[in-house]
């Protein structure tokens, strides 16, 4: 007996050549790319005719399944930009690859001929996901949540949105770039002291602005897309040195998040790239 | 006796490239409001007023005032307008494309325009004019790439979205500090598109309430 297989395209002259093969042996899952001849053939009354998109199949002993592969990370286990979206797939329990991108080695691995085809603007994270490439971490924050609504990470009402949206853009327009790495490579030696003044006077506005929006978490009592751009960004408050005395409400939710699952397996310390030495 | 629903305020200074992205929408979105006009460049540079700062604590515009709220950040604001006035739509349906305006607006608003705001050419000194030019060359160089995947008659496809309200105000900021758009075709012409749009052009920093004499048109 034959069912029918998932394939793109569908026209039958070419519908299997780009079939993708899918052994799972016992949890080791191996993908091959596999000759038209190998496959079954074309059932009878689907000759000649356009196949419907969700056609799958599978054949004894191996299965089949749609041409679907897992999302890749490009990502750095220090940039905190790739630690919003690495929380993001953990929130949503999508499994995920990564590729790690040295922004350090090899002059920055992220100026290679070989990434800028990834991403033109040769900066991680970049997310590889239902055949498309998005960069910039909450348009792929974003699309996760569009595509795949639970958890939720945007709250429905759309003034709490709004300032959901408001804090996260605060963090990801108003305070990371100024301190992200190519800027403070032309900082020479006021490296420390420039990231210390952007940090700083972002959390102070940031510290009046959770005094408003603030419960448990960020906004209200829900995690969302602000406490994602919060906890790297404290991470980076902390790698410069800066002091988090006068920011207590940014103090308190950090803590608390960091101790739901998603914020530690996301952790820098945590990833496939991350040195042995820094590594807990 | 008629019921008095304020109209929305919109604090914004005439040549603010942020201020422009929210006019924009607000123009597409048929949506009138008041102006209060934050001068970044006098007293010091108004926006740091403590009268201001109880506005918006990040002390910058745009910030709008709207149904009992105050929002900043331009996209969180042009999104609640989305959200709660969504004819003419800003974001496409799809979830690909609107990954796509986001990305494009991300990179113009996060990856571009922070980089040489005001707060930031203030402190490079004599190197201001070079400093903003090389922020805003690498930033159209990679988005000239991004924009051969993802334009049709404007940046996303042929409906205008969230991405061309920040393409065109980014473009003027271009202008004003002397960068070459020779090498971006495809930014200069969807720039020239959307500039023929009735929205574009009464939101301009040349015809805003604020706009000095000699730069009004």
């Amino acid at each position: 007996m034959h069912e029918q297989l998932a394939a793109v395209p569908r026209t039958e002259s070419n519908w299997l050549v780009t079939c993708v093969l899918n052994i799972d042996f016992g949890g080791v899952v191996l993908y091959s790319l596999v000759p038209k001849s190998f496959l079954p053939p074309v059932p009878a009354e689907l000759k000649g005719k356009e196949k419907p998109s969700s056609f799958i199949s599978w054949a004894e002993p191996h299965t089949l399944t749609m041409a679907s592969e897992k999302p890749i990370l490009y990502s750095y286990f220090r940039s905190s930009c790739s630690w919003r979206v690495r929380i993001a797939l953990a929130l949503k329990g999508i499994a995920y690859d990564q590729i790690p991108v040295n922004l350090m080695k090899d002059g920055g691995q992220q100026f290679s001929a070989e990434f800028k085809a990834v991403n033109p603007m040769q900066q991680v994270p970049a997310l590889k996901i239902d055949g498309i490439t998005i960069t910039q971490s909450l348009a792929i924050i974003q699309y996760l949540e569009d595509t795949c609504p639970n958890p939720r990470l945007l709250p429905q009402d759309p003034k709490k949105r709004a300032q959901v949206r408001m804090i996260s853009d605060h963090i990801a327009s108003g305070i990371q770039p100024l301190q992200n790495l190519s800027i403070l490579n032309k900082m020479g030696e006021r490296k420390m002291e420039w990231a210390q003044q952007c940090i700083t006077s972002g959390f102070q506005a940031l510290e009046q602005i959770l005094q408003h929006t603030a419960g448990r978490y960020c906004v209200g009592d829900e995690v969302s897309m602000a406490d994602l751009c919060l906890v790297p960004q404290v991470g980076n408050a902390e790698r410069y040195g800066v002091n988090l005395g006068p920011y207590p409400t940014i103090t308190r939710i950090n803590k608390a998040l960091l101790e739901l699952e998603a914020f530690k397996v996301s952790h820098p310390s945590r990833q496939p790239d991350t040195p042995a030495e820094l590594r807990s | 006796m008629q019921l008095n629903i304020q109209r929305p305020i919109l604090y914004s200074y005439f040549r603010s490239s942020c201020s422009w992205r929210v006019r924009i929408a607000l123009a597409l979105k048929g949506i009138a409001y008041d102006q209060i006009p934050v001068n970044l460049m006098k007293d010091g540079g108004q926006q740091f007023s403590a009268e201001f700062k109880a506005v918006n604590p990040m002390q910058q515009v745009p910030a709008l005032k709207i149904d009992g709220i105050t929002i900043t950040q331009s996209l969180a604001i042009i999104q609640y307008l989305e959200d709660t006035c969504p004819n003419p739509r800003l974001l496409p349906q799809d979830p690909k494309k609107r990954a796509q305006v986001r990305m494009i607006s991300d990179h113009i608003a996060s990856g571009i325009q922070p980089l040489q705001n005001l707060s930031i050419l203030n402190k490079m000194g004599e190197r201001k004019m070079e400093w903003a030019q090389q922020c805003i060359t690498s930033g159209f160089q990679a988005l000239e790439q991004i924009l051969q995947h993802t334009a049709g008659r404007y940046c996303v496809g042929d409906e205008v979205s969230m991405a061309d309200l920040c393409l065109v105000p980014q473009v003027g900021n271009a202008e004003r500090y002397g960068v070459n758009l020779g090498p971006y075709p495809t930014i200069t012409r969807i720039n020239k598109a959307l500039l023929e749009l009735e929205a574009f052009k009464v939101s301009h920093p040349s015809r805003q309430p604020d706009t000095p004499a000699e730069l009004r048109s």
